[in-house]
């Protein structure tokens, strides 16, 4: 992000050298983690039958590096939520994002993960982001598979251009990477 | 020494979010060594309020509600919704209306089975299945696209007739794709129907016979599978499926094999009625040329008050349709698809309620599957072709 871009005004050599290696330690690690996504999908509803289409030959989410779903999320980095997350499907949302290692990224996959869509009722979670953050929505009923990619796109760049560190010794609240 | 060892039965959750169990569904299974000698389902994790829904919806607005019951083959819910509501209007749509909805279900079908059969030979390891499955359903929707402008909901059907009728040259293209597609069923049918592995997965598992099927109230593809020859589009037709000819497979073991061939079979089924359908459609109008039910052209609508008003009182204040109670049941992918439908004469619905196809056959698995392994649980499963949204309304 932009602390690494901007470098304070003032600073002596030292302080220099070591920003400009721990920059190219976290562009380096930035694209390598950007180009493996290992992807969670955890799909509940309609865009679960979308994304069987955006996972096979035709569209094809390998050519992002991100082709292979992990059913663990111990294994996953990018959590996919595809579909309607209901009330009683929140705690197990949560639950298993809280079982990723750091560090996470989540897609809110159709417009019922991002903002609970035409589901405004009793019993839909009005958007996934009441539960976990999340980095990228992508609208639609269910989103077309060129907009998920366009999403995924966004997240690599987002990726890209956050701060990665070799050791992460952040404290745990922040330690989400975000 | 000889002490027998101190068994006791394993509890295993299987889902929510599980890979094998497509949908939502939380399987509590209690297994003895790798039997299972209990099953319990837990569902509701996928309910998002369809029936109360739709009673904040007017009449037209209900259809995207229905898209989204079973996401998979849209347009048979369609469908299914409007000819209730035409049954407590009193409403008979044109030919050519009957045949488009014919048309789109029959399509849908072919997606359905294509998906189920795709997914059943993922789960048992066979992925190449899944790829020709997927393209053979994506060149499908790339023609349902061009029909109704969405990929999988569709929301093709009104109240009185259809929402477009078909672009120039639609039926060339289609027909030249259910060729491909027929190619691609080939492939999957030569790679499972013969496969030693799948065969004995499938053969004699999940197995139901006839009088249980039809005592645990299943209808389509898996009482069919059962020996059972009931079809309403045979049974009780609607639409246009007495001038269609087509055949109704059954099975004979009520197997999870047999589920599989008889959807295999029906996609060919769906196939030649499409074509028929092709060859009997006739130019002439797609909805009804009555203003209480279908809105007017733009024309009219901007050039004369009586559009004008017709436009206004259908969008503010829905179709009224004419007060009491319809029951409309038509032949979905999965079986009996039934709209119970109440109006008090207004713009909405006063109530509606749903038989889900898939329900009785995700009800009867607890009792399909015990005694037989935990492996056999995830054919069995897939061979039902449970569907989340409209399982869980």
């Amino acid at each position: 992000m932009a602390e690494t871009d901007t470098l304070p005004a003032i600073a002596t050599r030292r302080e220099e050298a070591t920003g400009f290696f721990q920059k190219l330690v976290s562009k380096g690690l930035g694209w390598a983690r950007k180009n493996s996504l290992y992807q969670y999908p955890f799909v509940t509803a309609c865009c679960g039958i979308e994304y069987m289409s955006l996972a096979s030959a035709r569209y094809d989410i390998a050519r992002f590096g991100a082709e292979v779903p992990r059913f663990s999320p111990r294994q996953a980095d990018l959590l996919l939520v595809v579909g309607t997350i209901n009330c009683k499907q929140a705690p197990i949302l949560q639950r298993i994002y809280e079982q990723m290692a750091d560090p996470k990224w989540v897609i809110a996959y159709g417009v019922c993960a991002s903002s609970g869509g035409f589901y405004d009722n009793y019993a839909t979670v009005q958007g996934i982001d009441r539960l976990i953050p999340v980095d990228v929505y992508v609208p639609g009923c269910p989103p077309r598979p060129e907009q998920v990619l366009d999403g995924l796109m966004l997240l690599q760049k987002k990726i890209q251009d956050q701060e990665h560190k070799l050791i992460d010794r952040a404290s745990p609240k922040l330690a989400s990477g975000r | 020494m000889d002490a027998p060892l101190h068994a006791k039965r394993m509890i295993v959750n299987m889902g929510p979010s599980h890979p094998a169990m497509h949908g939502v569904t939380r399987a509590v299974v209690a297994l003895e060594g790798e039997t299972i000698a209990e099953m319990k389902l837990d569902i509701g994790f996928l309910h998002r309020g369809f029936e109360k829904s739709c009673e904040n919806a007017t009449w037209t607005q209900c259809f995207p509600y229905t898209d989204r019951l079973n996401y998979i083959s849209a347009i048979m819910n369609n469908t299914g919704f409007a000819l209730g509501v035409e049954k407590l209007c009193r409403l008979d749509v044109p030919d050519r209306a009957k045949y488009l909805r014919v048309i789109g279900s029959e399509i849908h079908r072919i997606c359905d089975h294509l998906t189920l059969v795709s997914a059943m030979g993922l789960e048992l390891g066979a992925m190449t299945v899944f790829l020709y499955g997927i393209e053979a359903r994506d060149l499908l929707w790339d023609r349902l696209t061009e029909l109704c402008g969405a990929r999988l909901t569709s929301n093709y059907c009104r109240v009185g007739g259809v929402a477009r009728d078909v672009p120039e040259g639609w039926i060339e293209k289609t027909t030249a794709s259910l060729d491909r597609v027929n190619e691609l069923a080939g492939e999957i049918g030569g790679l499972l129907t013969r496969n030693r592995i799948f065969l004995d997965r499938t053969r004699g598992t999940g197995r139901v016979s006839r009088q249980d099927a039809i005592d645990l109230g299943f209808t389509g593809p898996c009482l069919r599978a059962a020996g059972e020859p009931y079809d309403i589009r045979k049974a009780a037709p609607y639409l246009v499926y007495d001038r269609l000819d087509f055949d109704i497979p059954v099975g004979e073991h009520g197997d999870n094999f047999d589920r599989y061939l008889v959807r295999m079979e029906e996609m060919r089924q769906s196939d030649r009625i499409v074509r028929q359908c092709f060859a009997q459609m006739e130019p002439g109008d797609i909805a009804v040329k009555d203003f209480h039910y279908v809105l007017p052209p733009k024309p009219q609508v901007y050039g004369t008050i009586e559009g004008l008003m017709a436009h206004f009182k259908l969008v503010m204040e829905g179709i009224q349709v004419p007060a009491g109670e319809a029951y409309s049941y038509t032949e979905a992918a999965n079986g009996e698809l039934g709209f119970y439908i109440v109006s008090d004469g207004g713009g909405r619905p006063y109530k509606l309620g749903l038989r889900a196809p898939g329900w009785p056959m995700l009800a009867a698995l607890p009792y399909m599957v015990r005694g037989s392994l935990l492996a056999d649980l995830i054919p069995t499963f897939d061979s039902i072709n449970m569907i989340g949204g409209e399982v869980e309304q």
